[in-house]
Order: C-alpha cells, then structure tokens, then sequence
C-alpha cells in the first residue's frame, strides 16, 4: 500500500461520506455544505487520475460556480428562519431497496463483470492544460463554439424565466 | 489489498451514482433534487476521467468531463430558474406537491 | 289595302275578346258596367272582321294569305332531328266568313245578354267567360296549323265547361258542365293521336306542308291506312265538340247553361268547329274516312231527329235539332258535298242562333218556364219573337226563299248524287227523313209555344214582348236566314257568289286508289294539280326565321279543283229531284204537325200511345244516357271498385307485408346492435377504461416516481441485453 493508494481511499471515503449525508440529511443547508465536500473529493480523485485541469475546473465551476448558485436557489425559495427549510423525504424503504439493488448491479454486474482492457497509459507529470487547449481549438473546436453559445442562451434563458414579469 | 485501479473508481462512481439515483428520489425539495442530480454528474465525470487515464483514449476523456461541467452549470442555472418560478406559481418548492400533469 | 295589313288586323280580330276577357276577369266586380266593356270590343271586332272579310272576299278571293313565324326551333330531338313549332294564321275564305259569323253572332248574343242576364251576382264574369270563348273561337278559325287549332280547342272546351257550369249552384249544371267536359275529352284524345300520327311522319303541325307531303305521295308510315286512321281520328275530336253519335249526349244537357249561351255556343259556333276541323282536314280524308264520317253523320241526324219529335223543353227540342243539323254537316263532308256543308254551317249558325235567342226571349217573358205544355199563344204577346221564330223555323225546314233552303237542299241533292254514284242509298233516304221529321218538330214546337190557347194563365199573364236589345238581334238574325244574301236565284245557290265565287270545294290529296270514283282527276290539266303540288312544297320549303312572321300568298284557283265532269252531272241531275222531294217531304212534315197541334186532327196522345215503344225510345232520348251508364260508368266504376279492391288487398298487403318484414329484420338487427355490437363497443371502452385504470396508477404526475421507473427499467434491460458477462 503506498501513498497513492492511502490518498486514494482517503479521498474516496471524503466524497462517499459527504454524498451520504447530501442525501441523508434532512436540513437543506447542511446537505449544501456536505455537497461541497464531495465536490472537494472528486475534485481530489481527478488529480489522482492525473486530470489537474479537469479538477481545478470542478473546484472553481462546481464550488465557485454551482454550490452558490444552489445556495441562492435554497435561500430565495426558503426563508432561512423558517423551519420548512428542513425538507421531507418520501418513498425510502422502497428507494433504498432499489438503490442498494443498482449499486450491486452496477458493481458487481457491469463494471466488475466486464473484461476493461486496461492500458496504462503514461499521463505526463506537467500540466494538461496546454494539451486541452490544443484540443478545444482543433478537434473539438465546434462543440466549443456550441457550448459558447449555448451559455449565453442559457445566460438569456435563465434570466428571462426567473424574471417572469406580469 | 490489490493497488488501486480502474476499478477502484468505477466502484466510488457507482456508489456516488446511486446515492445521487437516491437522492433525488426521495427528497422532497426541488433543491435537493438537483443536488442529486449534481452527484450523479459528478459521478459520470468521474468515470470519464478514469477511462481517459486507464482506457486508451489520450485527453478525450478529460475534454468530455469539461463538457459535462460546463452543461452542468447550464442545467443549474436553468433549473433553478425553473425552481424559482415553480415556487413563485404554486409557493412551494415541493415536488411531490406539484402533480398537474397528472390531471 | 295590302296582305299585310289584312293578316296584322286579323291578329286584333283574336285579341280584342282576350282583351276582354282579361279585363273582366281581373276587374270585372270594379267596373260599373262590364257588358259594356265586352260589347264594345267585340263590336269592334266584328268591325274589324267585316273589313277583313270585304278586303279578302274583295282583292283576294282567289288567294289564300298565310302569315307565319317560329315559334320554338328544337334544333336536334333524338329520332326527329330538328323539330320547329310554327305559329301562324292563315286567311282563306272559310276563315274570313268564319270570323264574320262568330263575330257577329258573339256580338248580338253580348247584346242579348244585357237584359237576359241582367241581375245576376256574376254578370261581370259571364261577359269575362263570353270573351274568353270567343277568343278561343277566332283563334281555332284563323290558325293555320293544327297544334294551334287544339290548343284552341281545349280553350273553347274550358270556355264552354265555364259557362254551361255558369250556374253552378244548380247540381243539374255543374253535372252537366263536367258531362261536357269530359265526353269531349274522349274526342279530343282520338284528335291528339291523329295529330300525333301526322307529327311523327311529317315534323310540323302546319297544314299546308302536312297536304303538301301527302300529295307528294308521302303517306304515313307509307300505309293508306294509317292515312284513314288519322283522318279518322281527327275527326273523333270533331265528333266529340260537334255532338256526333255516339259522343252526343253531353249537347242536350248543355242547356243547362245560359240561353244566350246556348245560342252561341251550342248551337251556332263551338258546335260547329267539328264541323270546321272535318273542312279543313277535307283533302286528306280517303274514301274509307269519308263514308265513315258520313254514316256517323247520317246515324247523329237520323237518332238526333226522333228524339226531337218528342221532346216537351223548348230548350231540348232545339238543342236535338241542333245535334241533327250537325249530323247533316258532317254527312255532307262525309259525302263529298263539302261546299254545302260548310253554307249550311253558316246559314245554320244564322237560324239556329235566332231560334235560341227567341226562345231565350220566351224563356225571359216566361219567367224561366221551359217547358212546352205551359206554354201557348205567345204570338200576340210578343209579335216580333214570334215572327223571326216563325222566319228561322220555316229555314231550317227547308221551305223556299229562306238560307236554309238553299243549302239544306244542296246536301240532300249531294246524298242523293252520292247515292247514285255508289250505290250507298241509305245515306239519301235517312236524310230525307230528317228533312221530314225536322220541318215536323219545328213546327210543332212553333205551334205549341206561340200558336192555340194559353195553358198557364197565370204565366201567360204576366208574359210580355222582350226589349229592344233582346229584339234586334233577333231581326237581324231572322233577316240573315234569307235567301239573297248569298245568291239571286232563291233556287239554285250555286250561280250565288257565294258558292260560286268564295267556296270551292278543294281537291283531295289521297292517292287516286284511295278515293271515291267520283273524286278521281281524269287528266292533269296544264297548271292544275302537279304544278300546284310543286309550288306549294316550294313555299312551304322555304325557310322561316325565328320569330319574323313571314307573309305568303297562295293561289287558289290552282289549289282549288272541283270533283270530276262525272260528278258535277250527278250533282245536277240530283239537284231538282231533291229540291222536290225534299219540298214535298218538307210540306208533309209541316202539314203532319199542323194536323196533331194546331187543328188536332188527329190526337197526339193517342198517337203516342199506339207507338207507344216507339215514343217511349225517342223521350227516353234512345236510352242513350242510361246504356252509358250501364257500359262505361258502371263498367268504369266496377273497374274502380276492383281496382281500388285490388289496391286496398293486394298491393296493400304486400306494402303491409313488406313493412311487417321490414320490422322484424329492423327489430332484429336492432337486438344484434344492442348485445353485440353495443356489448363489443362497451366491452372495448370497459376493457380501455380497465387499462387505463391500471395505468393511471403509475401517472403520479410526480417526477421522482417516473426517476424511479427509468431507474429499474434500466436495469431490467441491462439484464435482457447483457445477460452474461
């Protein structure tokens, strides 16, 4: 067991942990947070993937970005004093059961039960960043464009309908 | 104990996969509800992520990640939104509660 | 004065009564004096048609002037190919004295009328019904084709059914009016099929080109005897309108109209267009249609007299005279006597009118008493009837220096002539019984009205001499039945002008074979037939636009062939023998009479009662009415009754049945509608409605639920695509 592995586990359990109390968790704001740390954690997991660019993308869209944006939706739909910011759960004897049954179908039949051809292949110790740019400006160059465009209809989008004038 | 391999964080993803599936089946709250859908995401990306490292596919993996987080950020947005105005329509955020379609 | 003009007035001739009767009929009730309005306008069509009658009898009495134009042009008839229906008159001399006597006679009767039908609640309506008639009349008389004519002909029958119905509060009149109506129907439905036959063979209705194909020897479906049966049906409608045996019942029973109606319709106008119609089909009767006609003829004159012997109303008596003086008209055609025919229709119409409006005039001052035995010494109460009765009466005897005279015994002499030329001597004898009988019943009828003692005092009191607009049509009429009007010598009518100079008996078209030997050209003369022939199908060829009358004139003289050398001897030989056979018969009859009713001689009771079958067959009118009853309306109406059983049994029971059938089927299909279909139909909406049910369930409407769903549909199919790993 070597350090890999150790920082492995130690994100793993990091970002499993606070995805169970994100689900668990009846007050809102508290899964808000427990959100955080699980972005934290993949975040960690991709670094450990040798994905730096990918990981401080994650930490600045999903932390900077959506989390706050979460946060705002929980506090423009819930004033804070009140105690309906602790939210309901329905349907958990049958969620569970069902949940437990496709993570064992996931595990176990698909991803252990199928033959990956794994080739390690040596991701360079600098940064991927120069690697991905190349790549958003050749190969992918209009699917870029697209996204482009399509977060400023979002930008448009999500303003005209959150307005919503009389 | 085997070294950590691919399918070390296959299982994670798996497991982020289904608590996110449990999350936004059980939670009331439209919030909550995308924050499901936000670990599953993040529980695709991170299969993404490990097959561009363990599958032969050079960077493509990891572009297709940025793609999902940047959609993701699109959704959410839109979502919340949408969240917005369904709370301002019907002045909850409840989804068991907003049942019209059913009518 | 040119043809034109002639033709063009002729026109107003035939509307100025139709004038009137529109006028009367719209607003008759609001017009102070209606007979005004009628009078004077067919005053002025009697002035109109004396014109017209001098200016053609005058400038063209050898010419006939015909004025046509298109009327409907059919370009292309399936069979026929084009068809044209022409209207046009034509102007001969038969039509100009035709309109002079229904004119003048419509006039005097207009006149008459004034103070006979004075009072009555629908006097504006009578002098309507009076013009509408003579329209119809004048129109029959100037067409010059035959569709024309019956359509007129119809008319004339309506205008007679309105006003023999006049009263039709009384049921005798109304009876009698659809008596009329409808026995004249059956003639005219004979008329309609010879009309028909000539249609189909020749495309026109217009009687010059019809005479003009026959002469070209174009016979109908080239068989002489359809020739005979189109005559022949022609004249069953002249038998129907003409009161000809065996259609002659409904005459008797007319008189049921007006008087001064009878006088003009029944006796001297309506009844003769028979007569007209047989003169103008003349040229294409063949020898069978002729002796066909004359016995039908001679049957009329000779039943028409005896039982006119015995009749007791004033108004029956004459109306069987009348039906036995047509009988002599239609014999006279029959035997070739055409010219005759047609004098003794104008001097009848004359006399005949003149003894209906005097017995009108009696009837009036008699306070409506018609019958005979009631009546009695009206001579010195009423002179001036009783002298232009006594002036008609001696006419139609036949007693010298009167009209009737001359040309009743120019048909005895044509009967006796055709006689001797064929051997058919039936046909004189008959005839000169009728002369007897008839100068008898006349005189009878004289003698008992106005000569002897009065039988009804209280009536006779009070009767008195008709005023003058009753009078002087009476003159008049009485002073028309004189000889010189139409010829000098009071005894041989053929040098008068005329005989002599306005009608000539026309050649006949029928192929030689088909006529009587005695009509037979022997030799085309120069200009005669052949030539005649080719100028008429020439004009008649020519063609006529559409509504442009086109204006011809026809020579007579050419057309215009007496009958043959061999003949006109007969006829000469005939003619003094008849002339005193006929006086002397004439003398007995007048005697006989004067022996029963003025001197009683001889007891006529007693008389009657040793013929007693005899007596009884001529009062009972030969039983005529009662055999028709028997035959045709008990044989119709038991046809009616087994149709009408018929009907209500068979053809009801199979209705009935039909709709039974119907009923069950729909009843049953309406059972299968019910359990099956409506049970498949509702098994169906069930069964979706079940589903629906079932899957509603699942229609949360809740989006964690549809999550939940995809979630395990996936892994169910992951199961069924990746079953091992």
């Amino acid at each position: 067991m070597n350090i890999y592995d150790i920082v492995f586990y130690l994100f793993a359990a990091i970002t499993l942990v606070s995805a169970f109390f994100v689900v668990t968790t009846r007050n809102i704001v508290y899964s808000a947070f427990n959100l955080l740390f699980t972005f934290f954690g993949v975040a960690g997991l991709y670094v450990l993937l040798g994905a730096d660019f990918v990981a401080v993308v994650q930490i600045m869209v999903y932390v900077g970005g959506i989390l706050i944006l979460i946060l705002f939706g929980v506090m423009l739909t819930n004033k804070i004093t009140n105690v309906q910011i602790k939210t309901g759960t329905l349907q958990v004897i049958p969620a569970v059961i069902g949940v437990l049954l496709l993570a064992g179908v996931l595990i176990f039949k698909v991803f252990l039960g199928t033959e990956w051809k794994s080739v390690k292949t040596d991701i360079p110790v600098k940064t991927t960043a120069f690697a991905l740019g190349k790549l958003l400006i050749t190969d992918y160059v209009l699917i870029f464009e697209l996204l482009g465009i399509l977060l400023l209809v979002v930008l448009i989008g999500a303003a005209t309908i959150a307005r919503r004038e009389k | 104990m085997v070294q950590v391999g691919l399918n070390h964080f296959l299982i994670v993803s798996a497991i982020l996969f289904s608590l996110g599936i449990f999350g936004i089946v059980t939670r009331k709250n439209a919030v909550m509800v995308l924050m499901g859908i936000e670990l599953v995401l993040n529980s695709a990306n991170l299969n993404f992520v490990a097959f561009a490292k363990y599958g032969n596919f050079g960077l493509s993996g990891q572009i297709a990640a940025l793609f999902v987080i940047i959609l993701a950020a699109a959704e959410t947005a839109i979502a919340l939104a949408i969240v917005l105005n369904i709370y301002k329509t019907f002045s909850t955020v409840n989804v068991d509660e907003i049942d019209n379609l059913k009518e | 004065m040119t043809e034109a003009v002639l033709l063009n007035i002729s026109i107003a001739i035939l509307l100025l009564p139709a004038l009137g009767f529109i006028t009367l009929i719209l607003f008759g009730k609001r017009i102070p004096g209606p007979q005004w309005v009628g009078t004077s306008l067919i005053f002025l069509a009697l002035c109109i048609s004396i014109y017209v009658g001098f200016g053609k009898l005058a400038f063209y009495a050898g010419q006939n002037l015909i004025m046509e134009g298109r009327w409907i042009q059919i370009l292309n008839v399936p069979v026929l190919g084009q068809v044209n229906f022409d209207l046009g008159i034509k102007l001969d001399n038969l039509t100009v004295i035709m309109l002079f006597v229904v004119n003048l006679i419509s006039f005097l009767v207009h006149l008459f009328s004034m103070e006979y039908m004075r009072g009555d609640i629908r006097f504006s309506r009578y002098y309507a019904y009076l013009g509408i008639f003579t329209f119809s009349m004048l129109g029959i008389v100037l067409t010059h084709n035959i569709l024309m004519m019956y359509i007129f002909w119809e008319l004339v029958g309506i205008s007679s059914y309105l006003l023999i119905g006049f009263w039709f509060e009384k049921k005798s009149a109304s009876d009698a009016s659809k008596k009329a109506f409808l026995v004249n129907r059956v003639g005219d439905t004979g008329m309609f099929i010879g009309i028909m036959i000539l249609f189909t063979n020749y495309h026109t209705f217009t009687f010059d080109t019809i005479f003009a194909q026959i002469a070209a020897g174009n016979l109908p479906f080239h068989s002489s005897a359809w020739l005979t049966a189109c005559g022949i049906m022609i004249f069953l409608g002249a038998v129907g309108k003409s009161a000809q045996f065996p259609l002659h019942v409904w005459l008797p029973d007319a008189m049921e109209g007006p008087t001064p109606v009878s006088a003009l319709i029944h006796a001297a106008t309506m009844v003769a267009a028979g007569v007209y119609l047989v003169a103008r089909i003349f040229v294409m009767l063949t020898a069978d249609a002729m002796l066909t006609i004359a016995v039908i003829g001679m049957i009329t004159s000779f039943i028409a007299a005896t039982i006119a012997l015995t009749q007791n109303d004033i108004k029956k008596v004459l109306a069987y005279s009348t039906v036995s003086q047509l009988g002599y008209m239609i014999m006279a055609l029959g035997v070739g006597a055409y010219s005759y025919a047609f004098f003794h229709l104008v001097t009848h119409a004359f006399f005949k009118a003149c003894l209906f409006l005097g017995s009108g005039s009696v009837i009036h001052a008699m306070h409506h008493e018609q019958d005979l035995r009631k009546m009695g010494g009206l001579r010195k109460k009423m002179p001036i009837t009783y002298y232009a009765f006594l002036i008609s009466t001696l006419a139609i005897s036949g007693v010298p220096f009167t009209s009737g005279f001359l040309s009743k015994d120019g048909i005895l002499a044509g009967t006796l002539a055709f006689g001797s030329l064929t051997g058919h001597w039936l046909i004189p004898i008959v005839a000169f019984l009728v002369a007897m009988m008839t100068a008898f019943y006349m005189f009878r009828l004289v003698i008992l009205a106005f000569h002897g003692e009065p039988r009804d005092l209280h009536k006779y009191e009070h009767a008195h001499e008709s005023p003058f607009v009753m009078a002087m049509p009476l003159v008049l009429l009485s002073v028309l039945s004189v000889f010189f009007w139409y010829g000098l010598n009071p005894f041989n009518p053929s040098t008068g002008w005329f005989l002599d100079k306005w009608i000539k008996t026309p050649t006949t078209i029928v192929p030689q074979n088909m006529r009587f030997d005695f009509m037979k050209t022997e030799a085309p003369v120069a200009g005669s037939l052949e030539n005649a022939k080719a100028g008429e199908v020439k004009t008649t060829n020519a063609p006529i636009a559409v509504g442009a009358p086109k204006v011809t004139k026809q020579n007579e003289s050419e057309t215009a062939i007496v009958h043959s050398e061999h003949y006109m001897h007969a006829m000469h030989q005939a003619h003094y023998p008849a002339m005193a056979l006929s006086l002397l018969l004439g003398g007995i009859g007048i005697l006989f009479s004067f022996l029963l009713y003025q001197w009683k001689k001889i007891d006529p009771d007693k008389l009657a009662e040793s013929l007693k079958p005899l007596y009884k067959l001529s009062l009972n009118k030969w039983y005529f009415d009662e055999i028709y009853a028997a035959t045709f309306i008990g044989g119709t109406l038991a046809f009616s009754k087994f149709l009408a059983w018929f009907d209500n049994k068979v053809v009801d029971g199979i209705v009935n049945g039909a709709a039974t059938l119907t009923r069950m089927v729909s009843k049953l299909g309406g059972l299968f509608d019910h359990v099956v279909v409506d049970g498949f139909v509702n098994f169906t909406a069930y069964l979706s409605g079940f589903i629906g049910i079932f899957f509603r369930k699942f229609q949360t409407g809740k989006v964690q639920t549809y999550v939940v769903f995809v979630v395990f549909s996936v892994i169910i199919l992951l199961f069924i695509f990746r079953p091992f790993f």
